[in-house]
């Protein structure tokens, strides 16, 4: 089961007779699986990874560092719920070290994250610090490299 | 003045060596000179991984370039390597090789494939092989004064070569049978049954066995039989193998011999005169390879089997009946139905359809009627050659 959606993590568009012969399952039983997993929230969402700067059509990207105060009984969620659910931003982890949490805020240009920050984040109660950096380059994404070439065509065309 | 001209290009005949004049070019160099020509083309003719080498494998390479690893190491190979060599082979087949008197560090297994041949023929000999085999068998063994013996393997047998075939064809000058499952380029795999009952006919006429066991690790749904660790062989077999296949490693020349120590002795002797030492940075490479990157081959095999699936399917379903190769990265259907022979077809399939396969005639005689289809490259590629392999075989 675990390597169906190994191959759909890697290709979303892999379709169910062509996953059910990778794995030697039949077809029915893949579908079953995967529908499954999708009622189940096993499989969230299937997208492209983009690459934006291609285009030269990329947003404005922040890492920001927050450093939040817990709250009895809830924790650190009730507090990072009410700022993931901002639609600026884009991912939310929580992490040990330094600071509490760690969010990719997404903008259309720096005046959009600038006043996310000040007006949206920085004002709520617990949270104690943020640090913004913004983004200047994206290496590798979701196990993706953006800018070295493809290494697989290097072969020569026949070989023994 | 034209006598001197051909003499300094060698074009006169007898400049160079009968035994090299004589002895075919390999079957796949035609097609190479076709191919090179074209664009666009869907190669399932590559016979190595289209994984680049895992990067904490090159990564160890490069440190070694930094710390100036740059000299020769030890004619046998580094200690280090030979030791981690050593562990590798009885933890995954349980075979007991002493890494400093058993193991020889090559230049990639193909070395070690001469180096063997060399070290063992008389003029004469005879050495036993499978048809179809590695384009290398018969003419490393001519290359060093001897006669391959071929004995044809069919799909009846999964490519297998029977010990009774093999025994018919044992005569006073057979020296050694040169074996290499999993095969290249059927894809075929050694039951322990069927390397059961060679180990007894090598007790039986008193033989030596050389083992090319380069696709060990790429086996799907089958055990690989490490013919060494069958009871009484492990003095009876000389087993070369390397990191290229497994470690997707092919053109860092990295590959070993293990076997008793008369053996090792005797092809460090050739191996000090000609090559001296594997090469120092691919060595560094190798250990890193046997002490991390387990997993690596894990990944690369389940790959592999996807694809394997996926094409094996796909070519029963257009028409071209493949038996189920159960090792390497290659699968060998049978053409016959189309009415041509291996060259025809491929011939045909590139410039019709710019798809690259191999004839099996580059691999013996006993390959026509089939084709090598190398499943190492990616799906989207295999989906697509299969596709405009389909609309080839309808058109026919």
């Amino acid at each position: 089961m675990k390597e169906i959606f190994e191959i759909l993590e890697q290709n979303a568009r892999a379709t169910p007779a062509q996953i059910a012969t990778m794995v030697d399952k039949p077809v029915r039983e893949v579908e079953k699986i995967i529908r499954q997993a999708e009622k189940d929230g096993i499989i969230l969402k299937y997208k492209a990874i983009i690459n934006w700067p291609k285009l030269r059509k990329e947003d404005i990207w922040a890492l920001i560092e927050v450093r939040i105060t817990p709250q009895r009984g809830v924790g650190f969620d009730a507090i990072s719920e009410r700022i993931y659910q901002f639609p600026e931003v884009y991912s939310a982890y929580l992490v040990s070290g330094t600071y509490d949490l760690s969010i990719l805020v997404r903008g259309k240009n720096m005046q959009e994250i600038s006043s996310f920050v000040a007006e949206k984040l920085a004002p709520l109660e617990q949270v104690q610090s943020v640090i913004t950096h913004f983004l200047l380059k994206r290496y590798k994404e979701y196990g993706e490299t953006f800018h070295i070439p493809k290494e697989t065509n290097r072969r020569l065309p026949i070989t023994p | 003045m034209p006598n001197t001209k051909s003499a300094a290009t060698g074009a006169r005949h007898n400049l160079i060596s009968q035994k090299v004049a004589t002895l075919p070019p390999s079957g796949i160099r035609k097609f190479f000179d076709l191919l090179a020509s074209m664009e666009d083309i869907i190669s399932l003719g590559i016979g190595e991984p289209d994984f680049v080498t895992p990067w904490h494998i090159r990564e160890a390479g490069i440190y070694s370039l930094e710390k100036g690893y740059t000299m020769y190491t030890s004619n046998s190979g580094m200690p280090e390597l030979r030791q981690e060599l050593a562990s590798y082979l009885e933890r995954h087949y349980g075979v007991n090789y002493h890494p400093e008197q058993e193991i020889l560090i090559t230049t990639g297994s193909s070395e070690g494939l001469d180096l063997v041949m060399r070290a063992i023929i008389n003029p004469g000999d005879e050495v036993i092989i499978p048809n179809p085999c590695y384009v290398a068998y018969p003419a490393d063994i001519i290359l060093a004064g001897g006669v391959p013996i071929l004995v044809p393997t069919d799909e009846e047998n999964n490519f297998v070569i029977r010990a009774t075939d093999i025994e018919a064809r044992i005569t006073k000058q057979t020296k050694a049978i040169l074996i290499g499952y999993p095969a290249n380029p059927t894809g075929a795999v050694m039951s322990k049954r069927e390397a059961d009952a060679i180990a007894q006919l090598v007790k039986k006429h008193d033989l030596l066995v050389i083992s090319d066991e380069i696709y060990a690790r790429l086996v799907y749904g089958a055990q690989h039989i490490c013919f060494p660790s069958l009871p009484g062989m492990k003095k009876r077999t000389i087993l070369i193998s390397g990191f290229s296949k497994s470690h997707a490693m092919t053109g860092w020349r990295i590959g070993y011999v293990a076997a008793d120590r008369h053996f090792i002795q005797a092809l460090t002797k050739i191996h000090q005169y000609t090559m001296l030492s594997a090469p120092t940075m691919a060595q560094m490479a190798a250990i890193e390879a046997l002490r991390n990157g387990e997993s690596d081959v894990e990944k690369m095999v389940q790959e592999y089997n996807r694809r394997r699936r996926f094409m094996v399917k796909r070519l029963n379903e257009i028409g071209l009946p493949c038996f189920e190769p159960k090792g390497a990265f290659f699968a060998f259907p049978s053409i016959k139905g189309t009415g041509m022979n291996s060259e025809e077809f491929a011939e045909k399939l590139l410039l019709e359809e710019k798809v690259a396969v191999v004839p099996g005639t580059a691999f013996g005689p006993c390959g026509e009627g089939f084709v090598r289809c190398c499943y190492a490259t990616s799906l989207p590629n295999i989906e697509e050659a299969l596709r405009r392999m389909d609309r080839f075989v309808r058109k026919k």
